[in-house]
């Protein structure tokens, strides 16, 4: 396995390089140094000169990929790839536009969002799988039409909607939660409830009919009719020999995001005023500060990346057929 | 033990105290003012920061020399940290003293001399904090025990010292320093005695330097910007610029002492964000306690702030709006401010209502509920705002929104005659009266010219309507109507707006970097005014980036701008139109690439005048040439509108201030007793829901277990 896990990391080398490719070609052939600079500097007493020092404090006022003035290696090594995308893969991200330490504001962001991100996606897990599992039990009941019926009603609700709707009733109406905000530690906790709760709910649907579908496609099979005829419970069928058999599709869905809950949500955190990772991204996106969006990209990528692997390993925990050569 | 945070949170509901509550328990009750940002601050140092999300913190934490006095209108300079206005003396070029009634030309430099008040100290900062022996504590700092601070409060022992002349020589000399990159840089390097040429040698010096080592400024001295003696400096300005004084009253001017910076400039400093960009050092009524942009903003009362009074005296109306009330009280009258990360509107709103921010905006979501507009067309709150003791207060902003037109092109622009009546055309058909119904929902008033209310110049009245736009009937401005229009886009060659040889329809083309369903809007509205002249207009959107690179090449056609007022003097506005100052080759403020000779002579004698009928004279001509050759459809100028809860004072808008924090006043208990009547928990739909729950779960389980009983046979 562990020749396996190395050859995938080799795997993913290529695939950062292509990811950095591409936002380097974004970020610095499409929108220039200066396009930047124009940006940062405002609309009132912007001189050719200003930008020019904008650029120079920045770092962005190298050439692409060949700077000719430098020496030796300095030639390739003093050029906007090298400083700006290739010190990426030592994760150097840098500074933002405004002065600060990149690598320094992700640490301090992360806990935020898995403050949100975790139990939502926790809670929300083993809501949906037993939803969808008293679903299945009650296939082909009215029970189980109600709760279809529920969850394509939940699913074609838009996600701004729950958030907006949660603050409505539990913030304005009913004066139960803090309409949004955070604070760190256990005094956070109250700040959580919403954002946690309308993730769930928003994700009841779509969710639990996914889940439902594999389990009834699992239902019909002979080890269930076997398990039945042993004289099992119906409880054990579905939550050990159904849920069991099922994992593999559940995990190539559910294991891929653990790496990026780190990243965060860009919506709920921006409606909720969590200082997460999403909202860090939001903003860079919005004041167009090119060097946080580089590095969440890039981020992005490793986390997504590394989720993949995690999926394949999981699938040799939950299945002993499956092998990692 | 999981439970805990619940039950802690019913016992708080059982002792009274809201649940909603986003704040700690601990400042309930405190004399703090709550209010939020929607935007990170970028820069917190004085030498750069100019965006108004940012001066909201520094403006209470620097101390220019000069401020605006917070009560007088027309806006009035007065001293702040300086013991009266600065002495002005005009110079020959061999230094020869010149009167003050000498012409602009024969005066070669001009020097400002300012006498600061002695004692005033600053805030509380590691970077005062000396050691017995009276060396630095922190410089130069142990790298272990760096390692060791995580934030700034971790800086156990700080210190003070009193304010000096040679600090604001030191912060204008950091204006030119080129890792500053001072927005300001450029202009103040045409005017400050040999500030550019101290941004080439500062340039030259820094780059000998490794990229993070410490510059010391104190090494290189700069010709306009000398210490007289410990409270006295001197700034020379080349030539005559009486806008300069203004300046003098923005942070840009405030005092830096250059311990903080060799503070700041030492190495693991700038990695721990520590720099003055983050962690300002100043003498005001605040000082920035809390520094979490992802979070809060916490401002607090500085222990060593000096003397400042409430003002007495402001205009007519503020004794009964209860705005003299604390006249002669010792600033700043509140012990905190608290700004929280508020992103978007709908919570922050929720909040506001719910008494937990002080005072809010009206977004256009909102302006419904807040706002009613009377039969007289003005504003009112709506019976649900008066309710809660909520206050309105509205003020026409010093900032104009245009239309431009590119006095470059070929078909649009020059002095010709066919152009001019094409432009005025356009100018009466665009109806921003209904645009801003429309789209502002009434907040802004239809511009008559390029200087908004509270400007010197700008005139009330039929004196001050644009006759080519308005005619004056029953006592207020009347647009013209479409006809006349028409008529002069058939003057002007386009009869229906087609040309008159070729029988072609006239196309213009509008850029704009608006985009999204809210611009579509907005540019379907233009479009719809210019086919009431049978003109079409093509709409041609595009990013920022490609709007100002083709506004800097003059290859846009007609295109929407606005100018917000650095001070209040009509120069600042006048200049938009200055012809050396087009936008096109000279790259400067004039995005029209206006240039009318006259015009321009005029403003050269304009902007070195005193107030008065003589110059308001020379105004009034100058607004009769752009009126008639409209390089602009003044389209409007803004209204703000702010809503604050009643147990909030002295709140009058002072647009031209950054400092009216310390004005400020709350009455905590009345708040916190509406925050407990507005926001008692409604717990009925938490049992209610359980029930639910309850009666779907049991029925289900009913139902499990018949099943599980139930035999093959049924």
């Amino acid at each position: 396995m562990l020749a396996y896990i190395v050859r995938r990391i080799l795997y993913a080398v290529p695939i950062l390089i292509g990811v950095n490719l591409l936002t380097f070609a974004l970020f610095f052939v499409v929108n220039t140094p200066d396009d930047m600079a124009r940006i940062h500097l405002g609309a009132k007493h912007v001189t050719a000169e200003a930008v020019e020092r904008w650029k120079a404090e920045h770092g962005y006022d190298k050439p692409l990929f060949y700077n000719a003035a430098g020496t030796g290696t300095g030639k390739v090594t003093e050029t906007l790839f090298v400083e700006k995308s290739l010190a990426l893969f030592v994760f150097d991200f840098g500074r933002a536009d405004d002065g600060r330490d990149i690598a320094r504001e992700i640490q301090a962001r992360m806990w935020p969002s898995l403050a949100i991100a975790a139990p939502t996606f926790l809670v929300g897990l083993a809501a949906y799988i037993s939803f969808a599992l008293v679903t299945v039990f009650f296939r082909a009941t009215y029970l189980d039409l109600a709760g279809v019926v529920l969850c394509v009603v939940l699913m074609s609700i838009s996600g701004l909607f729950y958030i907006i709707g949660g603050q409505y009733l539990l913030g304005k109406l009913w004066h139960l939660v803090p309409v949004s905000g955070y604070e760190p530690g256990l005094a956070g906790f109250k700040f959580l409830i919403l954002p946690v709760l309308v993730g769930v709910v928003s994700g009841l649907g779509d969710s639990s009919r996914f889940y439902r579908t594999l389990f009834l496609e699992e239902i019909h099979k002979d080890y269930v009719r076997t398990a039945r005829a042993k004289g099992l419970a119906e409880r054990v069928v579905l939550f050990r020999h159904v849920l069991g058999n099922a994992m593999i599709p559940i995990l190539t869905g559910a294991v891929v995001v653990i790496p990026r809950l780190f990243l965060g949500s860009l919506i709920v955190e921006s409606f909720f005023g969590i200082p997460g990772l999403g909202s860090y991204t939001i903003d860079a996106i919005q004041a167009q500060d090119f060097a946080i969006v580089r590095s969440m990209v890039f981020l992005g990528s490793v986390l997504y990346i590394l989720g993949l692997l995690l999926t394949d390993i999981s699938y040799t925990l939950v299945d002993p057929r499956v092998r990692l050569e | 033990m999981r439970a805990w945070p619940i039950l802690s949170a019913l016992l708080l509901a059982a002792c009274g105290g809201p649940v909603n509550n986003p704040y700690p328990a601990g400042q309930a009750g405190g004399n703090i003012l709550y209010s939020a940002f929607s935007e990170r601050p970028k820069h917190l140092d004085p030498a750069r920061s100019y965006s108004e999300n940012e001066v909201v913190f520094t403006g209470q934490v620097y101390e220019p020399p000069l401020q605006y006095h917070y009560l007088k209108r027309p806006y009035e300079l007065e001293p702040l940290t300086a013991e009266a206005m600065p002495k002005v003396s005009f110079h020959a070029a061999d230094g020869r003293a010149l009167p003050a009634d000498a012409p602009a030309e024969a005066i070669a430099w001009s020097a400002y001399e300012i006498r600061i008040r002695p004692g005033i100290r600053y805030q509380p900062h590691p970077a005062f904090a000396e050691r017995p022996d009276g060396t630095p504590r922190y410089v130069p700092i142990d790298p272990e025990e760096l390692a060791g601070i995580k934030r700034f409060a971790d800086f156990r022992e700080t210190g003070s010292r009193e304010l000096t002349a040679a600090d604001y020589v030191y912060q204008i000399k950091r204006l030119a320093n080129p890792r500053l990159n001072s927005p300001i840089f450029g202009l103040m390097g045409e005017y400050i005695v040999g500030l550019r040429e101290y941004g080439a040698q500062l340039e030259m010096a820094a780059k000998a330097l490794p990229r993070d080592a410490y510059l010391d400024l104190g090494r290189h001295p700069l010709a306009g910007a000398e210490v007289v003696d410990r409270y006295t400096y001197r700034i020379k300005i080349r030539g005559k610029y009486p806008q300069f004084v203004y300046w003098l009253a923005m942070p840009f001017f405030a005092p830096v002492p250059a311990e903080a910076e060799r503070f700041y400039g030492q190495p693991g400093m700038a990695e721990k964000n520590f720099s003055l960009d983050w962690q300002p050092v100043g003498t005001g009524p605040f000082y920035l306690a809390e520094n979490d942009p992802n979070r809060v903003m916490r401002l607090v009362r500085n222990p060593h702030y000096h003397d400042d009074l409430y003002p007495a005296e402001g205009e007519a109306s503020d004794a009964a709006a209860g705005l003299l009330a604390d006249a002669g009280r010792r600033l700043p009258l509140l012990d905190e401010a608290v700004y929280s990360l508020e992103k978007e509107d709908i919570p922050y709103w929720t909040k506001f209502l719910q008494g937990y921010y002080d005072s809010s905006g009206i977004s256009s979501d909102t302006f419904d509920q807040a706002i009613r507009i009377g039969p007289d067309g003005q504003p009112d709150l709506s019976p649900e705002m008066r309710a809660r003791g909520i206050e309105l207060s509205t003020a026409v902003r010093t900032s104009i929104w245009y239309v431009g037109f590119n006095m470059r092109d070929p078909l649009l622009g020059g002095a010709g005659d066919a152009a001019r009546r094409l432009r005025q055309a356009i100018s009466i058909a665009l109806d921003y009266e209904e645009f801003i119904s429309i789209f502002l929902n009434g907040r802004g008033i239809p511009a008559q010219g390029p200087l908004p209310p509270g400007i010197y110049g700008h005139r009330e009245g039929e004196a001050g309507i644009n006759p080519v736009v308005y005619r004056w009937q029953d006592g207020r401005a009347v647009r013209r109507g479409i006809e006349d229009a028409k008529r002069l886009l058939a003057e002007a060659g386009y009869p229906g707006g087609r040309e008159a040889a070729s029988g072609r329809p006239l196309t213009l083309y509008f850029d704009t970097m608006a985009s999204g369903p809210e611009a579509k809007s907005r540019l379907d509205w233009y479009r719809k005014q210019f086919e009431r002249l049978g003109v079409q207009l093509v709409v041609r959107a595009t990013d920022y980036n490609r709007f100002q690179d083709k506004m800097l090449k003059g290859n846009a056609q007609i295109f929407e701008w606005g100018w917000n007022a650095d001070y209040p003097d009509p120069e600042n506005f006048l200049f938009l139109l200055y012809g050396p100052n087009q936008k096109m080759e000279k790259n400067g403020e004039n995005a029209a690439n206006y240039a009318n000779p006259e015009f321009d002579r005029l403003f050269r004698q304009m902007k070195d005048m005193d107030n008065g009928p003589a110059r308001q004279a020379l105004i009034d001509r100058m607004l009769a040439i752009v009126r008639e050759d409209a390089p602009w459809i003044f389209a409007y100028y803004p209204k703000s509108f702010g809503l604050r809860h009643g147990w909030v004072g002295n709140a009058k808008p002072n647009l031209m201030a950054n400092n009216t924090l310390k004005y400020r006043r709350v009455e905590p208990a009345q708040r916190l007793a509406y925050q407990e009547r507005w926001n008692r928990p409604v717990w009925w739909p938490l049992a209610a829901s359980a029930v639910l729950v309850g009666a779907a779960i049991v029925p289900a389980a009913v139902a499990y277990r018949r099943r599980q009983r139930a035999s093959a046979r049924g």
